[in-house]
C-alpha cells in the first residue's frame, strides 16, 4: 500500500506568512498542488490525407473485430464451425484451416515476439506507427470523438457548451452522447465474447440467460473499461498508464521518422498579415492549429515528446492553414531530427533507413519469422511421445529378462479415428506386451480423432541379450503409409 | 521554505531533497489516480460487509453474502462423488477381463489405481510398486500369491496374515530361533538352497542338507524347491528374493523365519476400486506376460 503524505498541508506552517485557500486555489492552476487536475482536450476536427488514413483503418479494423467472429468454416462432427475461435472448454484454438492445440502454445509466443519485433522495427524506421493509427486506444477514442461531434460540435461549440450553464439543449447533447458511448462500449465488450465461443449460439443464450457466467463478466469489464478508457481518460491512458511510450525512447534515433515540426523553416514564428513579406521570419504563423487538432494536447513546434503518438493530425491543420497563407505545405511533416538539424546547417538533409538498429530488428524478425515457419511446417499430424517409466526405471524378471514400461502418448490431430501400429526397434529379441492386448507384434491402438491417446507398452529383453547401463532404442510408429521413429532408451541396469 | 523551489528548465516544483546537487522534480500525480485509492478503500468496506472478513473471539463474521470455501468444497466433492457413481457401476458390472480390454474402462481404471495405490501401498510398495527387501516387487514375474488379475484382486480384498476371516495366510517356521534345527545345520541348509538356484555352492554340505530340506522345507517350496503360489510358498529357485540371496539373508531368513503381513483392504476400498487397483497392479506388472508363469531357473 502507498502511503500518500499531504505535503499541501505542511505548507502554511513552514511559510512565514498564511496561504489563504483561494492562494491554493491558484497554485493548484499553475499544477503545484499535490494532483493534478486534468485539462479537458477538445481536439479540432481536421481535414486532410492522413485523417482520411485514420478513417479508413478505423472502418478497417472495426471491421475486422466485429466480422471476424461470424465468419464460419466448416469442420467435420461436432467441432465448432467458427473459423477464428479460442476454445476454452475443448482446449483448441482454430483459426480457419489451423487448430492449435494447448501443447503448442509456443506458436501463440512465437507470433507475440514477431508482433513485438515488428513493432521495434517499424518504430526505428517510422515511429509511433501503432500508437497513432492502430492501437485500440486510439481508434476508439478516435471513435468516442466522432460521436461526441456529433452531438456536441466540433471544438469552439464543445467549449462552449461545456461553460454553458445547463440547459434543456446542454443535458439532451450529453446524455445522447454518453448513451452512444454505451452502446458502442457494450458493442465492444459483446463483439469480444464471440471470440470464446460459437457466435450465433452465444449472441440467442446471452440474452435468455444461458450463456456462461464468464461472458457476462467479460462483457461488462470491457464495456465498462471501453467507456472509462475512451470516453473518459483518452489521453491519459497514454501518458500515465501505457508503458510503449517509455519504451519507445530506445527505439527512436535521430533518424526515425516522426510527426515533426521543421524549426528550421518555422523560425521565427509570428502573427502574419496579408500584406507582410515573408523575408526574414519564419512560416509558422503562430495560428494555433496544430495545438487545437491534437487529441494528446501538446504542442508539437516544442519538439519529439513522450504525450506524442504520431497521428499526424497536426500535419493536416498545418497544411490547411500554409495552402492558405500562400507557403508550400510541410511546415509539420514526417520528418527525422537529422534531417531538420541538417536542414538548419544548410546542408542537404540524409536519410538513412538502413541502420544498425534497423538492421538488428530486421535480422532478429527474419529469424522468428522463419524459426516459426519451420515449426510450423515441421508439425505432424500424428504425433507420438515415449514416456520412460522413472520408478523403476526397469524391472529384472526371475527368469533374468528386463522389462522396462513406457507410456506412450499418441496426439491424433487429424478428425479421423486411426490405427497405430507399435513396434520396438534397436533391441534384438526385444519383446512388446501392452495391458489387455494379445500378445505378439505389432501392438494395434484405436486413437481416438482430435486427442492424444495415452497407451502403456512393456518392452522385454530376454536375459540372453542384456547389456549394461542404458541403451537407445526407438518406437516405430505406423499409421497408414506414414511411419515414424520415436526415440527413446532402454534401461539395462547396472549389473546382469 | 516560504517559496517552493522550481527547476529552471522544466517550471516543475522540486520537492526540495537534494543529492550531490541532484534535485528531484515533484511532478503531481492525476487526480483521478487519487480516486482509484479511495474506490479501493470503499471496496473494502463493500467486501467486509458482503464476505467474510473480521475474526472474532469465537468465529469470524459471517458477510451477507454467506461465501464459505469449505461449503464449496464439499459441493465439489459430492459432484465428484456423484460423477465416479457412474464409473463405480461400470466397474462393478464389468469382469476384470473386461476392464482391461476396454480402451476407456482400462483408462479410467489405470487413473484410479494411481491414485490409490500412491496414497495406500506406496510406503511398503514403493511409489512405483518396485518393492524393497520384506515388501515384494509388484513390476515382475514373481508372485507370492498368484498374478492373475483375479489373485491380486483377492490379496487386495483380504490381504496376507490379516484379520480378514479368509486371509492368505502362511508360516514360515523360525528353525534356528525355535531351536528346531542346530546352527550346523542351517548352514547347510544354506548351501542346499544356494544350490537350487543354480549357484556355486559347497557341494558336501549341500548333499547333507538334501534329508533336512525333504524333512523340513518341501513340503511347501516343493521337493525341487519351485515353491507353492497356493500356499504363498515362494519359488527357491528363480533370481528373485524376497529377503536377499547372499548366504547370511538366507540363513537369517532360516533362523528367524519372518513373515510379512499385508493388511485387509476389503472394508477400505469399494468393491469398484479394488478391481481398479487390481487392473492398475496387473497392467504395470507387464500385463500378463509372464504374470503368475513358474518361471524356471536358467
Amino acid at each position: 500500500m502507498t502511503l500518500i503524505i499531504d505535503r499541501t498541508r505542511q505548507t502554511p506552517a513552514a511559510s512565514s506568512g498564511p496561504v489563504s485557500a483561494a492562494e491554493r486555489q491558484r497554485a493548484k492552476a499553475r499544477g503545484t498542488g499535490l494532483y493534478k487536475v486534468r485539462v479537458p482536450i477538445y481536439p479540432k476536427l481536421v481535414h486532410g490525407p492522413w485523417r482520411w488514413l485514420k478513417w479508413a483503418l478505423l472502418i478497417a479494423m472495426l471491421g475486422i473485430y466485429y466480422v471476424t467472429p461470424w465468419i464460419r468454416w466448416e469442420r467435420p462432427g461436432a467441432l465448432p464451425d467458427q473459423a477464428v475461435l479460442v476454445d476454452f472448454d475443448g482446449g483448441r484454438f482454430y483459426f480457419f484451416w489451423i487448430q492449435l492445440w494447448p501443447q503448442e502454445v509456443y506458436f501463440i509466443t512465437g507470433l507475440l515476439v514477431l508482433a513485438a519485433l515488428a513493432l521495434f522495427l517499424t518504430t526505428a524506421l517510422f515511429g509511433r506507427l501503432w500508437c497513432g493509427y492502430a492501437c485500440p486506444q486510439t481508434v476508439w477514442t478516435d471513435l468516442y470523438i466522432y460521436v461526441e461531434r456529433m452531438f456536441e460540435g466540433d471544438r469552439n461549440a464543445r467549449m462552449r457548451l461545456d461553460a454553458a450553464p445547463m440547459s434543456f439543449n446542454k443535458a439532451w447533447r450529453k446524455t445522447g452522447k454518453h448513451l452512444v458511448w454505451i452502446g458502442i462500449a457494450f458493442g465492444t465488450g459483446g463483439a469480444w465474447i464471440f471470440y470464446f465461443h460459437d457466435a450465433p449460439t452465444l449472441i440467442r443464450t446471452f440474452w435468455t440467460g444461458e450463456a456462461p457466467i464468464t461472458a457476462y463478466v467479460s462483457c461488462l469489464v470491457l464495456t465498462g473499461t471501453t467507456y472509462l478508457f475512451a470516453g473518459h481518460m483518452r489521453e491519459q491512458v497514454c501518458t500515465y498508464m501505457c508503458p510503449w511510450p517509455r519504451i519507445q525512447g530506445a527505439m527512436l534515433d535521430d533518424q526515425s521518422f516522426q510527426v515533426t515540426y521543421r524549426y528550421d523553416r518555422g523560425e521565427p514564428r509570428g502573427p502574419h498579415k496579408k500584406s507582410d513579406s515573408w523575408e526574414g521570419r519564419g512560416d509558422c504563423i503562430d495560428c494555433n492549429a496544430c495545438v487545437v487538432a491534437c487529441p494528446m494536447g501538446i504542442d508539437i513546434r516544442n519538439g519529439p515528446q513522450l504525450e506524442c503518438i504520431n497521428c499526424g493530425l497536426c500535419i493536416d491543420a498545418c497544411d490547411d492553414i500554409m495552402v492558405k497563407v500562400g507557403r508550400p505545405k510541410g511546415l509539420i511533416a514526417y520528418d527525422t531530427d537529422a534531417a531538420v538539424a541538417a536542414r538548419a546547417k544548410g546542408e542537404k538533409p540524409k536519410h538513412k533507413l538502413i541502420r544498425p538498429r534497423t538492421l538488428y530488428y530486421a535480422v532478429a524478425l527474419t529469424l522468428v519469422s522463419g524459426v516459426m515457419v519451420w515449426g510450423f511446417l515441421g508439425r505432424k499430424e500424428l504425433d507420438v511421445h515415449a514416456l520412460r517409466d522413472r520408478n523403476p526405471a526397469m524391472v529384472r524378471l526371475s527368469d533374468g529378462a528386463v522389462r522396462n514400461g513406457y507410456t506412450l502418448k499418441i496426439a491424433n490431430r487429424t478428425f479421423q479415428p486411426t490405427t497405430v501400429e507399435v513396434r520396438f526397434a534397436g533391441i534384438e529379441g526385444a519383446r512388446l506386451r501392452s495391458p489387455g492386448k494379445p500378445a505378439g507384434e505389432p501392438l494395434r491402438f484405436e486413437v481416438e480423432p482430435n486427442r492424444v491417446t495415452p497407451v502403456r507398452v512393456f518392452v522385454t529383453v530376454p536375459y540372453e541379450q542384456v547389456g549394461e547401463g542404458q541403451q537407445g532404442a526407438a518406437f516405430e510408429v505406423r499409421a497408414g503409409d506414414e511411419r515414424q521413429l520415436v526415440q527413446t532408451a532402454f534401461t539395462f541396469g547396472d549389473q546382469r | 521554505m516560504s517559496e517552493p523551489e522550481r527547476d529552471e528548465h522544466t517550471g516543475v516544483e522540486t520537492t526540495g531533497h537534494e543529492w550531490d546537487g541532484i534535485r528531484e522534480l515533484d511532478n503531481p500525480l492525476p487526480r483521478w489516480w487519487l480516486w482509484v485509492w479511495y474506490a479501493t478503500i470503499a471496496f473494502s468496506i463493500v467486501y467486509w460487509v458482503l464476505m467474510p472478513a473480521w475474526p472474532g473471539i469465537s468465529g469470524y463474521t459471517r458477510g451477507m453474502l454467506g461465501q464459505s470455501d469449505r461449503a464449496d468444497v464439499a459441493a465439489d466433492l459430492r459432484e465428484l462423488q456423484a460423477l465416479r457413481g457412474e464409473r463405480e457401476t461400470q466397474l462393478l458390472n464389468a469382469s476384470l477381463e473386461q476392464i482391461e480390454r476396454d480402451p476407456d474402462l482400462q483408462a479410467h481404471a489405470l487413473a484410479v489405481g494411481q491414485s490409490v495405490f500412491g496414497d495406500n501401498c506406496a510406503s511398503c510398495h514403493g511409489v512405483g510398486g518396485a518393492g524393497a527387501r520384506g515388501y515384494p516387487n509388484l513390476r515382475d514375474d514373481v508372485w507370492l500369491w498368484g498374478g492373475t488379475l483375479q489373485d491380486i484382486e483377492h490379496t487386495i480384498r483380504v490381504g496376507v496374515r490379516a484379520g480378514h476371516a479368509d486371509t492368505r495366510v502362511s508360516m514360515m517356521p523360525a528353525f534356528g530361533r525355535d531351536r528346531m534345527l542346530d546352527s550346523a545345520q542351517i548352514s547347510d541348509l544354506t548351501e542346499y538352497v544356494v544350490s537350487l538356484s543354480g549357484r556355486e555352492a559347497d557341494a558336501a554340505a549341500a548333499g547333507r542338507a538334501a534329508q533336512l530340506y525333504a524333512d523340513n522345507c518341501a513340503a511347501c517350496h516343493g521337493p525341487g524347491g519351485e515353491g507353492d503360489q497356493l500356499q504363498g510358498a515362494p519359488n527357491l529357485r528363480d533370481r528373485e528374493w524376497l529377503y536377499g540371496s547372499d548366504r547370511a539373508s538366507i540363513s537369517g531368513q532360516i533362523h528367524n523365519g519372518r513373515n510379512g503381513v499385508m493388511p485387509t483392504w476389503e472394508n477400505r476400498f469399494s468393491p469398484g476400486v479394488i478391481k481398479a487397483l487390481a487392473v492398475y497392479i496387473h497392467a504395470n506388472a507387464g500385463g500378463g506376460e509372464d504374470a503368475g508363469a513358474a518361471a524356471a531357473a536358467p
